[in-house]
């Protein structure tokens, strides 16, 4: 996993934060990412960031879920060990659909966790770069990443003068991996990696 | 605000397809009240009255729901549905209308001696123990009186609600008139929903149509039957938003509302799939022959095409249609799953009636169409006059803003 360089760019305020994720894109910078305290609506849609397949990867689970309720309940009763319940039909259906329906819900929820958990590369014991601490707080969070040709002193005062009220330049890795983050670097005054 | 398009015009074709469909269902209302209605056999009879009962009672309660809907809304201090909140509020206009043609068939059927409500019978209540023990529920008076106050409530608390939004169009509030706006709407939304509560929410549907099985009862019935006017008129909501967008009408509209307009479709069908179900799965396994006799014609008797059909429909359908965030902005495909789930909570309601009154055969034919296409064309007709008798959007209503940057 390589260091990367990026610009940062915090704002205060969602009024500016779109106007100026508009600007940076058309003026042809590369935003990585934006961090919010809360979800912002339309945010993504402003990023130009492809829909999410998680829903996808839910419908998936939650049919494996129906699959699995289905086939294990239907080959118990019918096959392996067919019970006489109040005179009804081992293949019970109705009675069966409780648990065909809980357990889809089981595989979507916990599917989706996981996968989502993958996607936004979250883990217990992984430790990712904070590009800034209060983006978990009140500011909204904006990260460019940088080329070879990126001036930062101008992407700086870009960013400055479209609103930002605090910028640096951070050196982070992009991905993921576990174990590796333990020796970053401490970035800023005061911050604690 | 110069620009926006605030008059709607009924087009002429528009008027010429309600009068169209109109002229077809008065037709058959006729023939069907010479060849079944004026019948010297009970059952045809029966089956005039039935037709009617359920189309009435269906129209009546869809069209309520669209009130319900701004209620809700507005209890919820939503924002998103300000933008085209005069279409429920024309389709509400239709209940006192619709409303009073339910009274009528109601209280004929109720006071003719017809065999379809057959508490009304004293006779037979007299050595009958079980309805007997309803006539306190069940009895001709309180019939009457309740379904009198339900029809004129909705119709009155629905009104209340209307002419409160009229004030919108009319000049621009301050802080603390939007405030007060605001804070009677929400009070006149409540007192509405109290009462939606107690008439569709419990009581009515038990009283009007629980009771043609008068011997049979299931707490789910009231529930399971706001869930399939709800989601009927959401779609009725949702077509007639298409309608005015195609026409070039509500600008402020877009596929973010529609999107919404789309869940509710999507979820009440699942909600009402859940009712069902809960509905159906009890008495199933319980197996008492008292619960599972109103079943019994629908499951395995002549019913059962259109029993399953009606979860076809209204399950399965939206429920693989409607999951998409896609299909859900896709005027088309909204338009066409609309269109299938207004027919399916109506084949549902016939199922619902006219599977208790016609027990040994399914009646499904002309009359059942021609009497749909009366309802259609008054709810076009009616509907689209409201519409054209008010500005289309309440330009100065304190959460319009809300509604025209909303995202989903």
């Amino acid at each position: 996993m390589a260091k990367k360089k990026f610009v940062v760019g915090c704002f205060d305020n969602e009024d500016v934060l779109f106007p100026a994720v508009k600007k940076v894109r058309t003026t042809g910078y590369k935003i990585k990412d934006v961090f919010t305290p809360f979800a912002v609506h339309g945010l993504d849609h402003a990023l130009g960031m492809r829909e999410t397949s998680l829903h996808t990867a839910g419908f998936i689970y939650g049919i494996t879920g129906t699959t699995t309720a289905l086939s294990c309940i239907s080959w118990i009763f019918t096959k392996d060990w067919p019970l006489d319940i109040g005179g009804k039909p081992h293949f019970a259906l109705p009675a069966w659909i409780p648990i065909m329906f809980e357990l889809t819900v089981l595989f979507a929820a916990v599917g989706m966790v996981l996968t989502f958990c993958y996607l936004c590369q979250l883990a217990p014991f992984v430790k990712k770069h904070h590009f800034h601490l209060r983006a978990t707080d009140d500011l909204f969070v904006m990260v460019i990443e940088c080329t070879e040709n990126t001036n930062t002193e101008d992407l700086k005062a870009f960013l400055t003068n479209n609103g930002a009220i605090e910028t640096d330049v951070q050196m982070a890795e992009e991905g993921w991996w576990i174990g590796r983050y333990d020796k970053d670097e401490v970035l800023f005054e005061g911050a604690t990696a | 605000m110069a620009s926006i398009r605030q008059s709607f015009e009924i087009p002429g074709k528009m008027k010429t397809w309600s009068f169209a469909l109109m002229g077809i269902g008065i037709v058959a209302l006729i023939a069907g009240f010479v060849t079944k209605g004026m019948s010297k056999d009970h059952h045809e009879q029966d089956i005039f009255l039935g037709t009617l009962m359920y189309n009435t009672i269906f129209w009546t309660l869809v069209c309520n729901a669209s009130m319900f809907f701004l209620c809700v809304t507005t209890m919820a201090w939503g924002g998103w549905q300000q933008s085209f909140r005069r279409i429920p509020e024309a389709i509400s206009t239709m209940v006192p209308i619709f409303g009073a043609i339910t009274l009528v068939v109601l209280l004929y059927v109720a006071f003719s001696g017809s065999h379809i409500y057959h508490w009304t019978d004293t006779v037979a209540v007299a050595n009958d123990p079980i309805l007997k023990g309803k006539s306190g529920f069940l009895n001709i008076k309180f019939f009457t009186i309740w379904t009198v106050l339900a029809i004129v409530l909705w119709s009155f608390l629905g009104w209340r609600m209307r002419k409160l939004s009229a004030q919108a169009d009319e000049a621009a509030m301050d802080g603390e008139t939007g405030a007060k706006f605001i804070l009677s709407n929400t009070v006149r939304a409540a007192t509405f929903l109290v009462w939606f509560g107690l008439t569709v929410g419990s009581t009515v549907p038990w009283l009007w149509m629980m009771s043609i099985d008068a011997h049979w009862y299931s707490t789910m019935y009231s529930w399971y039957n706001f869930a399939s006017t709800f989601v009927a008129g959401m779609s009725l909501v949702a077509l007639w938003v298409i309608y005015l967008k195609n026409k070039g009408y509500l600008e402020y509209t877009n596929q973010e509302h529609l999107h919404d307009v789309g869940k509710f479709m999507f979820a009440f069908s699942v909600f009402w799939t859940y009712l069902w179900f809960s509905q159906y799965m009890l008495i199933w396994y319980s197996n008492q022959p008292e619960e599972t006799i109103y079943f019994k014609h629908r499951v395995q008797g002549p019913y059962k095409g259109i029993f399953f059909l009606n979860l076809i429909i209204n399950f399965i359908c939206p429920l693989l249609i409607l999951m998409k965030r896609s299909a859900k902005r896709n005027y088309t495909l909204v338009t066409f799953m609309a269109v299938l789930i207004i027919f399916g909570h109506w084949i549902d309601y016939y199922q619902q009636i006219m599977g208790s009154i016609s027990k040994e055969h399914v009646t499904m034919g002309w009359l059942d169409f021609g009497i749909l296409s009366l309802f259609v064309g008054m709810m076009i007709f009616g509907v689209s006059k409201a519409l054209a008798s008010k500005p289309l959007i309440p330009k100065y209503h304190p959460f319009l803003k809300e509604s025209i940057v909303h995202h989903t």
